[in-house]
């Protein structure tokens, strides 16, 4: 399934009979329902869904800064109990530490493992080139560019050997370009560490280009709509995007979204405001009526 | 497939600035030789800074020119500058209190008291604060103390603090270190409340407990805070002080020029002031040039 080789034994992400809701003033809210996930040891999978489905929820609980309302969530056999270097993640805010230098975010992981300062600063230096960032090792933050800011991200997240990668729509603020680098970056990262990586985004291409499975999920509350297998075979290429296998997968996982994220709107705007689309104009074209 | 991606790297906009201006430097003066091109691209890239300085100069001297003026003609419309020194009776007082140890004293004393009261309060406040914006418990139950004490200006606890302490000292510093306390505290409390979570969270994934979150995280978020907080408190440490010295002092910066007004010696009003002003200002640059010191991800 995975092209690692088979060498991944760890990093097993198992979510059963996830349901997660919360309390307001208007009664409970049930934000996701019944999910059940897995993640095999060195898979790429990713979670695909309407804005609000609950997909960012279910990596959150991964990542273990929430608690099920009810179901399990086991990484390698183990409860989840809180937040660990075990298991790294990404943000879509890039989430540095403005007041540290490049390399001092990167080794912040190690540094909170205890390793001392030299084996730090070769493990940092190490990921760094092979993100293309050495020249940037002493820049701050603020300094760069969204791609390099989310490239150090990534390396950050490395650095510490997680079993499990979380990636929350990492490069949801990416011009298309830098996100086909990006994306380029993450694969090559994948197949060198063999680990597991849980990968959320709303882009569908994305999804399908990086992974070898996608669930795909309803509108709130979330639940698993489907599951997707993805066969093309590695390492991609960007040209695979036009084949007929990609856009097969495309068109197939399009529906399924569309569907969901019209259900998500419909609860925004009223059934009415779709039907609006196709109001009859009685042959003048819109910019003449307005 | 790799090295296609590194290229692809390398071709990211980095630095627009290191990238360009080899470029600009030839294209600009092509005839010039390279020396002379250097000083009239300094002079070109800083017009604005040196525009500022030079505007700045005039404008003091204007007010230098104002003020000479009114004096020598005695004006007095209503307002009185009948018995106002002039700029050079200050200065040439000026230049013998600066060889008068008299003088110094009081200077290195108002100084003292500054330091003193100042550092205790960044001492305490600064902790406090941090604790208070990291645990409800704390900060729910001294919020309410420090909110009532808080607009009480430090110079209404003159008579406490003459009550309070043994010696005179003991209760101008009190009243500097009350001035001061209360807007690093507020800061503080303010720039824990802004930390950014998502941060705190990154800092979880990677392993952070919860003193390695505080020190690595929360106090490093919030020092931007504090040091708006010290640079307030150390202008109202000196409003404080002054008022402390001119109503209980026998020495000071703030009792000379009060005392000056009794004795009727003009000029030295006119210094004390001056010499507050230059005070009030070494200090809080002194902040200023401590905070890019400890915090030299917010230089530009």
């Amino acid at each position: 399934m995975s092209n690692t080789g088979g060498t991944a034994t760890k990093g097993l992400v198992e979510v059963e009979h996830f349901d997660l809701s919360y309390e307001t003033l208007d009664g409970g809210v049930e934000a996701v329902r019944d999910v059940s996930i897995r993640v095999n040891p060195g898979e790429f999978v990713s979670i695909i869904g309407p804005s609000g489905c609950g997909k960012s929820t279910l990596l959150n609980a991964v990542a273990g800064f929430l608690k099920p309302t009810a179901g399990t969530v086991r990484v390698d056999r183990e409860p989840v109990e809180g937040p660990s270097a075990d298991r790294g993640m990404v943000f879509q805010q890039y989430s540095l530490f403005p007041w540290k230098t490049v390399r001092g975010n990167v080794e912040f992981g190690l540094k909170m493992k205890g390793r001392d300062k030299h084996s730090r600063e070769l493990a940092a230096r190490t990921l760094l080139g092979l993100a293309g960032l050495s020249q940037f090792e002493n820049h701050y933050p603020d300094r760069l560019s969204g791609g390099m800011k989310q490239r150090v991200g990534i390396v950050r997240a490395l650095a510490t050997g997680p079993k499990v990668l979380l990636l929350d729509e990492p490069f949801g603020a990416l011009d298309a370009q830098t996100r086909v680098i990006m994306q380029q970056i993450l694969t090559n990262m994948w197949q060198r560490l063999k680990i597991s990586v849980l990968f959320v985004t709303h882009d569908i291409d994305e999804a399908i280009f990086l992974s070898d499975r996608v669930y795909c999920m309803t509108a709130r509350p979330g639940t698993i709509k489907a599951e997707i297998m993805v066969p093309l075979e590695r390492p991609r290429q960007q040209a695979m995007m036009m084949s007929s296998e990609f856009l097969a997968l495309r068109r197939g996982l399009m529906s399924l979204i569309r569907e969901e994220s019209l259900k998500a709107m419909g609860g925004e705007i009223g059934d009415g405001a779709l039907q609006g689309l196709s109001i009859d104009l009685h042959g003048q074209s819109l910019a003449d009526v307005i | 497939m790799e090295r296609a991606v590194l290229k692809a790297q390398e071709a990211e906009p980095v630095d627009a600035g290191s990238v360009t201006e080899p470029v600009e430097a030839t294209r600009a003066t092509p005839a010039a030789p390279p020396r002379f091109a250097r000083a009239r691209r300094w002079l070109l890239l800083h017009r604005r800074d040196i525009g500022t300085l030079l505007l700045g100069a005039v404008s003091l001297l204007v007010f230098l020119a104002i003020w000479h003026f009114l004096t020598k003609y005695r004006v007095n419309i209503y307002v009185r500058f009948l018995n106002v020194p002039s700029p050079e009776q200050v200065i040439e007082r000026a230049v013998r209190a600066f060889h008068d140890p008299k003088f110094a004293a009081h200077v290195v004393l108002s100084c003292r008291r500054i330091l003193i009261g100042f550092m205790c309060a960044a001492v305490i406040a600064v902790p406090l604060g941090l604790l208070m914006g990291r645990f409800r418990l704390i900060r729910e139950s001294i919020f309410p103390v420090t909110e009532v004490l808080r607009p009480i200006p430090a110079i209404a606890w003159v008579p406490m603090s003459i009550m309070l302490w043994p010696s005179n000292e003991e209760s101008i510093v009190f009243i500097t270190f009350l001035g001061s306390f209360f807007p690093i505290l507020i800061n503080t409390l303010h720039g824990m409340s802004l930390v950014d979570p998502v941060l705190v969270r990154a800092s979880q994934c990677l392993g952070a407990r919860e003193v390695a979150i505080f020190r690595e995280v929360y106090f490093p978020a919030t020092l931007p805070h504090i040091f708006t907080g010290l640079t307030v408190g150390m202008g109202v440490a000196w409003v404080s002080l002054i008022a402390a010295e001119m109503i209980s002092g026998q020495f000071g910066i703030g009792y000379f020029t009060w005392e000056a007004y009794s004795l009727v010696q003009y000029s030295d009003i006119a210094l004390g002031m001056i010499c507050i002003g230059v005070l009030g200002l070494a200090s809080s640059a002194m902040i200023r040039g401590v905070g890019r010191l400890v915090m030299p991800w917010t230089r530009a």
